[in-house]
């Protein structure tokens, strides 16, 4: 008889901050950029160079661990964590373990089971490493230090999530928290946010957790639900072969969807932490931490109450458009330039939604700027486009982020309200369709449809449909 | 001599701090630390209960940075002394994980 | 005249009044190297044509009256711990024998500010670990009052320059002695300031938390001087501190009416050399004849001060020198497989033997297990050693007591026996733990013809106490060179 098995999962997030500079030295962060261009003797760990550092990391650290409901460490400290690696210039990375600056959060995930809070043990500050690169031709590696001082927030969660889904609900709403608080882009391809998954199984019903490894360089959500299967099932097989699982750490390999372990003799995880000396400690005062709760922009949350009062958009609508906060930026902004909260969000809920399915997008990917939407939304309220010819041009303005305005001008795409025009195009209409003609005299009022369309393809899509149907009626 | 270090232990730190000696480096190490460590265990005779450890001797706190880009682009200053380079990087023994 | 026989400010001056000109200084400081340096080894880098360059530089701008300052034109020598764009810097190590700093340090950048013309980078005990300069890779330093002894270290190179008069004056840097210890030995003054005080950018590190740059010169006026130029607050450094002045010249005064002086008994005792305590005695006397009021007091914990020093710098340089692994700059090893390989034989032919023992040591005491033990024990000691400089400095503005327990040992006799070296730093080790500064200026010499340094400690930002009681001190005597000084007049 098989045993029931118990999956326990705890997340170590790690979140690049949108600072403009490096955690301890003003090179940018850009990314991108020719090898070591963005470098300085203090982020490549020439010798004589110290650490200085930027405020903004410590602002941005506290923001996430208020709006994760962590307690703020108000006299927190740097360590230096010890070991070798050619991405790490200095062989030690300047991080916090002793005083890291948030402690004890959570967040609240909804699950099948209803709502469930996961535990945030600690959030610290550190430096990311540089980037290890494989030489093609050679063989041999090389070494960029572009990265290697980007600052980093690590989210330790406690070994609340029992299975992917809960895994990826809580990754998600990290995510959204984060981004709402523009406290960075949490892009997982683009590794400014990647989890490391520490996993353990027990038996159903134990208290006692199961030997855990942590799992490395998982690039997507897709990536993180396959790790997970595949590390649970690696486990429990070796359990039921009566083997132990080593705690270790393991890395993904996502076109083998299998996980290999990662360390050598040669890395004795003995990381040696001590206080940083080159670094003083940080001491977030009460009004300090005060003015960072104030500066709190408005969360997902509040959002919803205030769409839906200031508003009056649809619950479902107002959640969709929450969902991101790119795509709410976006609905405030042009909702504060037109004045039509219900047809912005209507263009979001159904055409932008379409679009970015179609061409594989997120939210985050959005270009268009809120201006040209607004402009468009005026130039269909005020009958200038009639609603295909709108829906033509906003995938222009989704694609190219195009101006309107000049786009129909240019185009000559704006609806003809010339009745004279009109007129004789629907009584050439008429007389290229007898058989329509007589249908709706017979009481087929499809049959009118079908004349308005040809009215419509015969003019190019431009004319005004209110008044071609009024000339049709008449003339019929 | 209360503290004997093993050859594990010299092992060990050598693996650490990544030195590698040789057989007589080793003997003489494990003779040096031992006998260190043993000066170092004066320290027990002094009661620190209750003491805060104390890394920094001055209450500085609170020293930052603004956050400005004002460093430009600097991998030839920074690529200058590298015992191997390849174009705009250094070079290094293949490295996999 | 021998320009070289100057102290630094006489030779400002002289510059100044268009007497010489700073080519003049640079060339007789290089002359002086010539004749002496292939004795003492004071130096390792010497840059005769970027030194002339840059003397005809400050030179020109003497002239067009932008360098008014009483160190313009000096000729200074630098430790070469101390990063000089484009020039080698090498910490005495072959580890970095190949390195060139693409920046120069803020000390160092200070004195330039003010026209001081560096002349060359001085030898040192590898990465500044050794208290006789003999754990350089490039050789030992000698000691100039008799090249028998060692010039005492780290900062050997720096003193034994200095007193050979191969420069003006110099910058050494002191984690725990290594100012005051070999200025003790080579008869010159050398003061580590205050923690915080000279910022540390573009110092080599070797024990973070205890380094501090400090000037080494022939008497108090010109440490004063140096200090009051090399010292600022500095945003690259994050334990720079803002200071309320930095001026420290105006404590040039020969007045010690009422200066309350401690002598911890801690520092007469077992250990000290007889002849090194009845001289520092008899300074005592001196100052209390000038008006002092001293006392002789229990410091106490003076003996743990080294092993709790050894746990904390050994731990801060094995994590320090962690950079040093063939991939970025200095040495690597000629044949390797694979990067483990690489990293550690380059490490191991690139350090010396005294570098090797304290990362090992520095490693094991971090190690998991050992933590608690070690370093949170000698970081709860320092905190006690800091209490106990505080109730000191409550009662007294400044404690006398020896640099160093004894006058400078042969060569060859002190690395035998590590602890037995280690012991040498005594009474200088637990200034640097509780981050105050202290002064060594010569006070006589022992029946050898070595001389004997005085040892004043202040409490911290208080340089004002030491250098006066110092000043009014070496008012009593004229300033003693050496023989080979001496001969080359």
């Amino acid at each position: 008889m098989s045993k029931q098995y118990e999956t326990v999962i705890g997340l170590e997030v790690h979140v690049e901050l949108a600072t403009k500079t490096k955690i301890f030295c003003s090179c940018s962060t850009e990314f991108g950029g020719a090898p070591n261009s963005h470098t300085c003797p203090v982020c490549t760990g020439m010798p004589g160079s110290l650490p200085v550092l930027n405020r903004q990391v410590v602002e941005y650290a506290a923001a996430v661990g208020l709006a994760t409901n962590c307690t703020i460490t108000q006299n927190c400290k740097f360590d230096r964590k010890n070991y070798f690696y050619p991405d790490n210039p200095q062989n030690y990375q300047i991080s916090q373990l002793y005083y890291p600056i948030c402690r004890n959060g959570y967040v609240e995930v909804d699950t099948p089971a209803g709502p469930k809070k996961i535990g945030i043990h600690e959030i610290h500050m550190e430096e990311d490493a540089g980037k290890l690169i494989h030489d093609e031709w050679e063989d041999c590696s090389l070494v960029d230090f572009n990265r290697s001082g980007v600052p980093l927030i690590e989210i330790v969660s406690e070994p609340d999530m029992r299975n992917a889904d809960e895994v990826i609900a809580y990754l998600e709403k990290l995510r959204l928290i984060i981004q709402y608080l523009g406290a960075s882009d949490c892009k997982l391809q683009e590794g400014s946010m990647r989890a490391d998954v520490n996993l353990s199984v027990r038996e159903a019903g134990s208290d006692k957790l199961g030997t855990r490894t942590e799992m490395k360089n998982l690039n997507s959500f897709k990536a993180i639900a396959h790790a997970i299967e595949g590390e649970r099932e690696r486990q429990i097989e070796l359990l039921e072969m009566g083997r132990p699982v080593i705690q270790e750490t393991r890395r993904w390999d996502d076109n083998k969807e299998a996980s290999h372990a990662m360390r050598s003799k040669e890395d004795a995880q003995d990381y040696r932490y001590f206080p940083e000396p080159d670094l003083v400690p940080i001491i977030i005062s009460d009004e300090w931490l005060a003015a960072i709760r104030a500066r709190q922009p408005e969360l997902r949350t509040e959002k919803l109450i205030r769409y839906k009062k200031d508003f009056d958009i649809p619950d479902y609508d107002a959640q969709i458009i929450t969902s991101a906060k790119k795509m709410a930026d976006i609905f405030e902004a042009t909702t504060a330039i037109c004045g039509k909260p219900k047809k912005v969000s209507n263009w979001l809920m159904v055409e932008t939604m379409r679009l970015m399915k179609e061409h594989d997008m997120e939210a985050d990917d959005l270009t268009f700027s809120p201006e040209n939407l607004a402009k468009l939304i005026e130039l269909a309220e005020a009958g200038t486009v009639n609603s295909s010819v709108a829906k033509e041009v906003f995938e222009k303005i989704f694609l190219e982020d195009i101006d309107p305005d000049k786009y129909v001008e240019e185009h000559g795409l704006k609806t003809v309200n010339d009745e004279g025009a009109l007129r004789s195009t629907v009584e050439q209409v008429i007389a290229d369709n007898p058989q329509s003609v007589e249908d709706y005299r017979n009481g087929k009022e499809k049959a009118l449809g079908f004349l308005v369309g040809q009215t419509m393809k015969a003019m190019k899509g431009k004319a005004n449909p209110g008044m071609v149907n009024q000339i049709l009626k008449e003339l019929l | 001599m209360a503290n004997i270090i093993s050859d594990e232990t010299i092992e060990y730190v050598g693996i650490l701090a990544k030195l590698e000696l040789s057989s007589e480096e080793k003997e003489q190490a494990k003779k040096d630390m031992g006998n260190m460590l043993d000066y170092i265990d004066m320290l027990n005779q002094l009661d620190t209960e209750g003491v805060e450890p104390m890394s920094h001797v001055f209450p500085v706190h609170n020293v930052f940075r603004e956050d400005v880009v004002t460093n430009g682009d600097g991998h030839e200053k920074t690529l200058a002394n590298a015992p191997a380079r390849k174009e705009d990087a250094f070079k290094v023994p293949k490295t996999v994980e | 005249m021998n320009l070289m026989s100057l102290t630094a400010v006489e030779l400002g001056k002289k510059i100044k009044a268009g007497e010489v000109t700073a080519v003049d200084a640079a060339k007789a400081a290089l002359e002086q190297i010539k004749k002496l340096d292939g004795e003492y080894n004071c130096y390792v880098t010497v840059d005769e044509e970027a030194a002339l360059r840059e003397a005809e530089e400050v030179q020109k701008r003497i002239d067009a009256g932008e360098l008014t300052g009483p160190l313009a034109g000096v000729p200074v020598a630098v430790k070469d711990n101390m990063c000089t764009e484009g020039t080698l810097t090498t910490c005495s190590s072959k580890i970095l024998y190949n390195f060139r700093p693409t920046y120069t340090a803020e000390a160092v950048l200070n004195l330039k500010k003010a026209g001081a013309v560096v002349i060359g980078k001085t030898n040192m005990d590898e990465f500044a670990m050794g208290s006789t300069t003999e754990t350089s890779h490039f050789g030992p330093t000698k000691n100039p009052w008799n090249p028998e002894h060692v010039p005492g270290g780290s900062s050997g190179g720096s003193c034994a320059a200095v007193a050979a008069e191969e420069c003006a004056f110099a910058l050494g840097s002191d984690t725990g002695g290594s100012i005051r210890q070999p200025s003790s030995f080579c008869g010159v003054t050398g003061i580590k300031p205050t923690y915080g005080t000279v910022s540390r950018y573009g110092l080599i590190a070797y024990g973070s938390s205890l380094d501090q740059i400090g000037p080494v010169c022939k008497d108090v006026t010109d440490c004063a001087t140096v200090l009051e130029a090399i010292a600022s607050y500095d945003p690259k450094d994050s334990t720079s501190v803002k200071r309320e002045s930095y001026d420290f010249t105006s404590a040039l005064v020969d007045n010690v009416k009422g200066l309350r002086i401690g002598i911890p008994r801690d520092y007469l005792g077992e250990g000290l050399d007889p002849e090194v305590r009845e001289h520092i005695l008899a300074a005592a006397k001196t100052l209390e004849e000038k008006g002092a009021v001293i006392e002789e007091f229990d410091l106490s914990l003076v003996e743990y001060a080294i092993p709790a020093y050894y746990v904390i710098a050994s731990a801060e340089a094995s994590s320090n020198l962690a950079r040093f692994d063939g991939v970025k700059y200095g040495y690597r090893t000629q044949e390797y497989t694979g990067l483990h390989n690489m990293y550690k034989k380059s490490r191991s032919e690139g350090f010396g033997p005294e570098v090797k023992r304290r990362i090992m040591l520095g490693s094991f005491v971090l190690s998991s297990g050992y933590y608690d033990a070690y370093y949170l024990k000698a970081l709860r000691t320092k905190a006690l050693i800091k209490q106990a400089f505080d109730r000191a400095f409550a009662k007294y503005d400044v404690i006398l007591g020896p640099a160093a327990p004894t006058t400078a040992p042969k060569l060859g006799e002190s690395l035998s026996d590590p602890i037995k070296m280690y012991l040498g730093d005594i009474y200088t080790i637990s200034v640097n733990l509780a981050g105050l500064p202290g002064i060594s200026v010569p006070c006589g010499t022992d029946k050898n013809g070595l001389p004997i340094g005085l040892q004043l400690i202040g409490d911290c930002f208080q340089e004002h106490n030491i250098i006066r009681a110092a000043y009014a001190y070496e008012q009593t005597r004229a300033y003693e060179r050496c023989a080979a000084a001496k001969a080359q007049d």
